[in-house]
């Protein structure tokens, strides 16, 4: 019976043969903290478990990300915190306001690659997945845990396989197929469980990203696919991780690609889930493009491309925040940026941005968001009266044209 | 005895604490203040050390906040029961020594009921003296629990849970 890739990346880690529900400590080959956590983690590493220095500081990212730059002098009290701690430690890998979305700057800077296991202090941690890593995300004491000892604890998950076939019709995105896939297995539905994506050969780094990314919203351990085309070609991939064709899947969702159509996540559950072009009684008043989920390149290109020669109805405003600097650098080469500047939006500082409602973005009483996020619970982008939407950036930029919620096909 | 906060499903990391309220904001004295601030506004004056939260499935979903158990435990809860966790929660609450148990009572049990919570038995007594049986946890999270979480663990021998000894 063959091996699920977390069984094979987890068996790998702990050097013997593991299964589903068997429960072992591995080492990490990286432990990632960000801004809004890594105080904890200093507090618990040092007040708590009475070690002073960081296993490997080289095996350690640090990312100023959530709420960057500061918004208040707690938060920049926190940082410098967060600062002294790294330069004292040694800590390469810290990259401050302005770099980008953690899970973004993780995988640009090749901080996780095919095979590895990679914690963070962020739920979205699953984002490494699409380079083909076991991601997981987790609290303060478990990464000042691995900070100080180098290993974590897992319990090997079960596996759902979501097979698809087909491609996309134009206008309809890997976001789309993650929220066909909300809507399908619920937002508990991959709970302590691993989701694998297969027949998605032909994706983009970019989109596997979102895939990864939103196994989270599911409840999910990892989201992993497996290392191929884009990924294969720009990361080493270990001979022993490969789809084996008789592992053991708790389950098989099976989805044909051309036949999905734009969806949005209705406020306030991420699974509740319905066709953009059944929502045009919505109108929007903040349409947020960026975050973890769907900040980059490809997002931006899709945006502009809806949004060229176009402005933003009366009354909507459209916050762009790119993933990453790298992501901001690229969209300014080759002329996104100017595109979406002349259709009337502005562009944030790179990092999470409104998505978690601490600054640059945050709803009043009664405002309808439309986010390209990854949540829309109450109150999470400010007012608990406020209601959000989530979608694609092609979604996201049409209906930011009409100021309601909008088809992106009929602007392509 | 120990009141009863009933709660439904899907209870997210931004309702038990929302990001605007994280310690990294304001600051962490004020965490105990903030449980539930939005979505139950009375829960951080009324509740007392040993309330148990009794909730439906797929309690404690979103962020990876640990503040939002921490401040749960600041607040006194005992136990949070409910017919499952999502996965962060779990181990967070885990790991800072606040019991869960996975068991639906929803129906069962009134919010503001008082009631006792008989951790050598592992079963929930009403005043009436109904009794609900509650799964026994495995010996990984009962070595925790008796530790007073993952930290006091480590602390006392010096390794993981779970992790084989020397």
């Amino acid at each position: 019976m063959g091996l699920t890739l977390s069984e094979q990346i987890i068996s790998h880690a702990a050097g013997r043969k593991v299964r589903a529900g068997d429960l072992v400590v591995v080492p990490v080959d990286c432990a990632m903290g960000v801004d809004s956590i890594t105080p904890s983690i200093i507090d618990v590493m040092r007040d708590e478990l009475g070690v002073e220095r960081v296993f490997d500081p080289d095996r350690i990212a640090i990312i100023i990300d959530h709420v960057a730059p500061a918004v208040n002098i707690a938060t920049a009290n926190a940082q410098a915190k967060v600062r002294r701690f790294a330069m004292e430690q040694g800590i390469r890998h810290f990259y401050d306001v302005g770099r980008g979305v953690c899970h973004q700057v993780m995988i640009e800077e090749g901080l996780a690659g095919p095979g590895q296991i990679v914690i963070g202090s962020d739920s979205h941690s699953t984002s490494y997945g699409a380079v083909g890593a076991f991601g997981c995300g987790m609290g303060a004491t478990d990464i000042a845990l691995a900070w100080a000892t180098g290993h974590t604890w897992l319990r090997v998950p079960e596996t759902i396989c979501i097979r698809a076939r087909g491609n996309f019709q134009a206008g309809v995105t890997a976001k789309d197929l993650t929220l066909w896939v909300e809507q399908t297995l619920g937002a508990d539905g991959a709970t302590y469980r691993a989701v694998e994506y297969h027949g998605v050969d032909m994706l983009s780094l970019a989109s596997r990203q979102t895939l990864a990314c939103m196994t989270t919203e599911l409840g999910a351990k990892a989201g992993i696919i497996p290392p191929s085309g884009e990924v294969a070609e720009r990361f080493p991939v270990p001979e022993w991780l490969r789809v084996d064709p008789d592992a053991r899947y708790e389950r098989v969702v099976e989805v044909d690609l051309g036949s999905l159509v734009p969806l949005v996540a209705v406020s306030p559950r991420v699974d509740d889930v319905r066709p953009a072009a059944e929502l045009g009684h919505i109108r929007v008043d903040q349409v947020f493009i960026g975050t973890c989920t769907n900040g980059r390149l490809e997002d931006l290109q899709m945006a502009a491309r809806i949004l060229r020669g176009r402005r933003l109805a009366p009354g909507v405003r459209m916050l762009v925040v790119p993933a990453s600097s790298r992501v901001l650098m690229d969209a300014m080469a080759d002329g996104t940026l100017a595109v979406l500047l002349e259709a009337g939006a502005t562009i944030g500082t790179p990092g999470c941005g409104p998505c978690i409602g601490r600054h640059m973005g945050v709803l009043g009483d009664g405002e309808v968001a439309f986010s390209t996020a990854n949540r829309n619970f109450r109150g999470r982008m400010g007012s608990p009266h406020a209601e959000i939407y989530l979608g694609s950036p092609a979604t996201a930029a049409a209906s930011a044209v009409t100021g309601r919620i909008t088809d992106p096909r009929e602007f392509l | 005895m120990a009141r009863v906060w009933l709660f439904g499903e899907d209870v997210d990391t931004d309702q038990i604490v929302p990001g605007r309220y994280a310690p990294y904001m304001t600051s962490e004295a004020e965490l105990p203040k903030h449980a539930f601030i939005e979505a139950r506004p009375e829960f951080a004056r009324e509740v007392r050390p040993g309330d148990i939260i009794v909730a439906g499935a797929n309690f404690g979903c979103g962020s990876s906040r640990e503040y939002a158990p921490k401040a749960l435990k600041l607040c006194g809860i005992g136990a949070i029961i409910a017919p499952s966790f999502a996965r962060i929660f779990f181990r967070n609450a885990l790991n800072l020594g606040i019991p869960l148990f996975e068991a639906d009572l929803t129906s069962v049990l009134r919010d503001g009921q008082e009631v006792t919570l008989d951790m050598s038995r592992y079963v929930v007594v009403t005043e009436a003296g109904q009794e609900y049986l509650l799964k026994p946890p495995p010996a990984f999270v009962r070595e925790i629990w008796e530790a007073g979480g993952t930290t006091a663990y480590f602390r006392r021998y010096g390794r993981l849970p779970g992790q084989s000894a020397g």
